[in-house]
């Protein structure tokens, strides 16, 4: 059986001025993969993700994500993506149900649709006692935790994760790995960035970003045994330096 | 459109569940009115005065009685030599001192001429000037009251009429400028801070990356303000009207779409501003140095522009407040109708369609 691919990357290009941010990139996601993109802080990282979700026009080169083109068909490609950002993106003055209503709203879900969703969250969630608190008075884990949910909303074929659980402790981070593993497991493709490399070994594949370039693309296993090394961290570590 | 309409109610959340927002909203209108209306004028009331009268005669007497009846004076003390003159003043308790020659109704009638000194305490040139000229005109009604029946060769006597604000009310001074402030703090202020309010946490790229439009992001965003912008128009209308009987001569419908129009100027400056400023605090110092300060020195609200140095009354061109402060002092006081306010009306079409273009400008250049 083939697998489908839902995000095809050629040759993808961004400047700014003299500077290049993101050096022709290619990959491509299968659909119901965990895509680890990784590199370090100002590798290009965000500012090809920025290119995929449709807010940055690419310079050149050409990607499709859910099979639409990224310089032509932005707005359909915004209807079957969802995207959390590293800033936790929910409203800390609306409750926890007027979040869920606002952004089912603007994804144009119906009323109907969006109170089912509200019941089935909040008791996934376990927020029943806490539903109508603002999001501000909550913990982060669970900022992030119904952030990552909200995201997921209008069942949307791939989501993007910014570096999604910077901030947060290691059994808050566990938890929030199940989450994806689930949403994975439902078809749901998952795009996420992160620099925790323990991170990077959940991943069904990563990408590694040097300098605007991708450097590394396989399995972690795979990467290890090419690395000969034992741990992503290393991997990491060796790239960046052979970089250097 | 139904997107739209929970964008909106979101708004709502937020402008109501922010005690600082609703306080701009609508403690600062009222505020505002009240204190401009009541503390701050120039008009004279119960002057405190001091009369140093070295004749104590019949005329003398008689002006003193005119000028304590007046309700602008209250004459507070006597004193007996010009020495105490500079002590009255240090103490502050008086603001001006009436000092009568000796002699007075003599010299009057021998000479046809007596005199009166009027000292004032120009530390407030303002209030000096006022009080200066209320006493002379005191003074020329009892001389008038007096040449009555003579025939006096030559004489020029001027009429003066104030028309609009016969009563000089500074408070129809103050109600269309403190309107135009108000109007351009809630939509220019509230709006660049709320836009930047969702970039600072992140929210905006949220609202990017849904369907929904740049334009429809921005819009919603701006409509409350729109709709509360209205409301506080009506509202400083209606105590300007109940409170300061200032009355609208003109029409009300013309005044709501004019206030509207320069509401629309304000908030393309306010998405200006958000596309320049990448916080809240400074949207809202821009919005305040840049907006708010030559809205009050250089609109014509409190200093006339005539009186400007030319520089001065080139830049109050650009000011939109400026337009929108003639209009609505035509269509309340002098009750005109769009015959005469074309022009500025025109200006603020001209200004609101070049803000909004250019916002549209910045905020594509910062997607790419």
């Amino acid at each position: 059986m083939k697998v489908e691919n839902v995000i095809e990357v050629i040759e993808l290009t961004k400047t700014f001025g003299d500077f290049t941010a993101v050096n022709a990139i290619s990959f491509e996601v299968k659909k119901g993969e965990i895509f680890g993109f990784l590199g370090a802080n100002g590798a290009g990282k965000t500012t090809a993700m920025k290119m995929l979700i449709g807010i940055s026009k690419p310079s050149s080169g050409t990607a499709k994500v859910a099979g639409f083109d990224v310089f032509s068909q932005t707005e359909s490609i915004k209807k079957n993506i969802g995207y959390m950002s590293q800033k936790f993106a929910l409203y800390d003055d609306l409750t926890v149900k007027e979040n869920i209503t606002f952004f089912g709203g603007i994804y144009g879900l119906t009323r109907k649709k969006i109170k089912e969703k509200r019941e089935q969250l909040v008791s996934e969630l376990g927020l029943e006692n806490i539903s109508n608190k603002l999001v501000g008075s909550l913990p982060l884990g669970w900022k992030q935790k119904l952030s990552f949910s909200v995201s997921l909303l209008h069942e949307p074929k791939i989501v993007f994760l910014d570096e999604p659980t910077g901030g947060v402790d290691p059994i808050t981070r566990r938890q929030f790995w199940e989450m994806i593993y689930k949403a994975a497991d439902q078809g749901t493709t998952i795009f996420v960035t992160t620099h925790y490399m323990d991170e990077a070994e959940y991943c069904d594949r990563v990408s590694i970003m040097v300098e605007g370039k991708i450097e590394a693309l396989d399995t972690p296993k795979k990467l290890k045994e090419q690395f000969k090394v034992d741990s992503m961290n290393q991997v990491f570590l060796k790239l960046a330096r052979n970089i250097e | 459109m139904k997107r739209f309409i929970g964008f909106i109610k979101k708004e709502f959340y937020h402008i109501f569940r922010d005690r600082r927002s609703l306080f701009i909203l609508f403690g600062m209108p009222i505020a505002q009115i009240m204190l401009f209306g009541f503390a701050i004028t120039n008009e004279i009331n119960n002057v405190d005065i001091a009369i140093i009268d070295h004749s104590k005669d019949a005329t003398t007497e008689e002006i003193i009685n005119k000028i304590s009846t007046s309700k602008y004076f209250t004459i507070k003390q006597m004193i007996a030599r010009e020495a105490d003159i500079e002590t009255a003043f240090k103490k502050g308790k008086i603001k001006a001192v009436l000092n009568f020659e000796k002699d007075f109704s003599k010299n009057l009638i021998k000479e046809q001429k007596a005199t009166i000194q009027i000292i004032t305490d120009a530390t407030d040139p303002n209030t000096a000037n006022s009080i200066t000229n209320y006493i002379n005109s005191i003074l020329q009604n009892y001389q008038q009251s007096k040449n009555k029946g003579i025939v006096v060769e030559y004489q020029i006597i001027p009429q003066t009429r104030m028309v609009y604000n016969p009563e000089l009310k500074s408070v129809f001074m103050f109600v269309p400028g403190v309107m135009t402030i108000i109007l351009m703090l809630v939509s220019a202020m509230m709006t660049s801070i709320s836009i930047t309010r969702e970039k600072e946490l992140g929210t905006m790229e949220i609202l990017l990356v849904s369907p929904l439009k740049p334009f429809q992001v921005i819009i919603g965003k701006v409509v409350p303000y729109i709709f509360l912008s209205v409301i506080n128009a009506a509202v400083i209308v209606l105590l300007s009207i109940f409170i300061f009987k200032m009355p609208v001569q003109g029409s009300l419908l013309l005044l709501g779409l004019e206030s509207v129009l320069f509401i629309i100027t304000s908030l393309a400056l306010g998405i200006l501003i958000s596309t320049i400023a990448e916080t809240q605090q400074a949207a809202m110092m821009i919005s305040l140095m840049g907006l708010m300060l030559p809205v009050i020195l250089l609109s014509g609200f409190i200093f006339p522009i005539t009186s400007m140095p030319a520089p001065l009354q080139i830049i109050s061109h650009i000011i939109p407040a400026k337009w929108f402060i003639i209009i609505i002092k035509g269509i309340m006081l002098k009750g005109v109708g769009m015959a005469y306010i074309w022009k500025e009306t025109l200006i603020l079409v001209g200004m609101a369609i070049f803000f909004i273009g250019l916002s549209i400008k910045k905020y594509k250049i910062r997607l790419e």
